[in-house]
């Protein structure tokens, strides 16, 4: 049920030099998918900041956080014990049922975060999951021994080669001959349109949108697709692929 | 409660507390947070004849204390609107609506009037003379006393209910088109619209928004429409809807101090979901606070 709650900061610690991983106090039976996100409540700023949830257990939640702009570097000096306001229970996620048994999960940069509850929930559910992690370089990396720590089949690559394999995930891909299994993936625009049309199977993907009220009321996040117009926070932020109206 | 009620052309609301048009979506989505039957009414989607797609993305940036936005009036078209939203909304929602219209020329605002007219869930009738974000749109008729009296005019004939034009603030002299509107037959004025804003990313020194320009709403713009409100109060005999930046129970008392009637809440329903209903809730304590018995008492109290 989407609600405002406000929640302790259990930690707020940096993964990188500009991301960050924020615990909060929260009980999080409200989650119905992986990949559905919350609205952060910054003080001084406007509006809210829609973050997407990296993990949660019955009585926290993680978010994983690039500090971009003015809102999320505030974010980053909040201290244990701090108390964030989220608005929960926001936007659709990852609808495993709609993936076959055996899944490739993509991450790009700071779309990464939401596939490591992704991971987990298909391990949960018996699926041979396939993890493919992009980031811009070595210094960018984030969450890998996480990732590893599922036992499942994890690559990283760098786009300057300094982790990993030097390359985009869709050439980890096609190298590790992952291009006919379902995939699920987050990440910039470019690099879900690579997986699109690397791939010959469907998959859900989700995108990012500057975002007005993140409950469906404003419209600011809508996007055109082939059955009509959907918003991002409430119809997204996951869509099927065969679903998306491809720019150039 | 009495002491919160307000009368609109004869229409009583509980309170003068609503939701303005484009920051509420058509009600239904706000009733997963509260008992959306506690606002004084809601202002529906504007809705124009055909189905609009609205402008390319991104629509939406941050500023200091408000946004913009550069939607460009997406929405179903007035027979789905009237078909499929007004009866979702009936199911949550069961007094009447502000229904706000826009158009792209006067025979469009005629026909949108008219099947708004012929709902039994619309109070009030509210024509957007004035939405910034559409590049050959309402622009022109709002920033134009003729034109503005025109369409006023071609809607009054067609229609039973109350008819508000809802003004546009980017203009010379908000009082001309106020007095235009109210000649040619209006009876009210819905106040202000947006004003035209534009933000720049640091990084690139591009546009935010796609559509460059966009409405800027939010706290930011309060003293302009407490501004223009006065102003108009004092030029006019109809009532006047009181728009901008209103955040606060505070804000409310303020903006009827200038001479609303009733008032909506814009840009504040998109950060803060709960915001009418807080602005509702505080009213009783900081009406206590100031001494205010009731709010129809303070309705233009700065001119008197």
């Amino acid at each position: 049920m989407k609600t405002l709650q406000n929640c302790k900061v259990l930690e707020n610690t940096p993964l990188t030099h500009d991301v960050y991983k924020m615990v909060l106090e929260n009980k999080t039976d409200w989650i119905h998918h992986p990949g559905q996100f919350v609205n952060v409540t910054i003080e001084g700023q406007y509006l809210k900041r829609p973050i997407s949830i990296c993990d949660w257990t019955e009585n926290s939640l993680t978010l994983i956080y690039k500090v971009v702009g003015k809102g999320t570097e505030i974010m980053s000096t909040k201290k244990t014990g701090d108390v964030m306001e989220i608005l929960t229970d926001l936007g659709n996620g990852f609808d495993t049922s709609k993936a076959s048994d055996e899944v490739v999960i993509l991450g790009g940069g700071v779309g990464v975060p939401p596939m490591y509850g992704l991971a987990k929930q298909c391990i949960k559910e018996g699926k041979k999951v396939h993890v493919i992690l992009g980031f811009a370089s070595k210094k960018d990396a984030f969450y890998l021994d996480e990732f590893k720590s599922l036992g499942v089949d994890v690559s990283v690559c760098t786009n300057d080669g300094s982790l990993g394999t030097k390359g985009f995930v869709t050439d980890v891909m096609k190298d590790k001959g992952l291009c006919d299994a379902f995939y699920m993936a987050c990440g910039p625009m470019p690099m879900l349109k690579a997986i699109y049309t690397t791939s010959n199977s469907k998959g859900l993907l989700s995108f990012e949108e500057r975002m007005g009220c993140g409950f469906g009321a404003c419209m600011g996040c809508s996007c055109k697709t082939l059955t009509g117009y959907k918003r991002i926070c409430v119809e997204g932020p996951v869509m099927e692929s065969e679903d998306i109206l491809w720019k150039d | 409660m009495e002491r919160l009620s307000v009368t609109l052309c004869g229409w009583k609301l509980d309170n003068p507390v609503i939701p303005a048009s484009g920051t509420f979506g058509f009600g239904y989505e706000f009733s997963q947070f509260y008992d959306i039957n506690m606002l004084g009414s809601i202002a529906t989607k504007g809705t124009t004849r055909e189905r609009r797609y609205g402008n390319p993305t991104p629509r939406i940036a941050e500023c200091e204390r408000g946004m913009i936005n550069a939607v460009g009036l997406q929405n179903p078209g007035i027979d789905k609107v009237i078909s499929e939203e007004f009866p979702k909304l009936k199911e949550v929602y069961h007094k009447k609506v502000v229904a706000n219209v826009s158009g792209f020329s006067i025979d469009e605002y005629v026909e949108c009037a008219k099947k708004m007219d012929a709902e039994d869930i619309v109070g009030i009738i509210e024509i957007n003379i004035s939405c910034p974000n559409v590049s050959h749109g309402g622009m022109s008729f709002g920033t134009d006393p003729q034109q503005a009296a025109e369409v006023t005019k071609a809607v009054k004939a067609v229609t039973t209910k109350p008819v508000f034009i809802k003004l546009t603030p980017n203009v010379t002299d908000i009082v001309s088109i106020a007095k235009a509107v109210e000649a040619a037959g209006a009876d009210g004025i819905s106040m202000i619209n947006t004003l035209l804003g534009a933000r720049f990313d640091l990084k690139t020194g591009k546009p935010i928004i796609a559509n460059i320009m966009g409405g800027f709403s939010g706290p930011a713009i309060k003293p302009v429409a407490l501004r223009m409100v006065y102003q108009v109060y004092k030029a006019v005999n109809i009532p006047i809807i009181g728009i901008g930046g209103i955040a606060t129970a505070e804000d409310v008392i303020e903006m009827m101090s200038a001479g609303a009637t009733a008032i909506q809440v814009g840009a504040e329903n998109c950060r803060n979901p709960y915001a009418c209903k807080q602005i509702i809730e505080d009213l009783p304590k900081v009406m206590d606070k100031y001494g205010i018995k009731t709010l129809e008492e303070i309705i233009g109290r700065a001119h008197r």
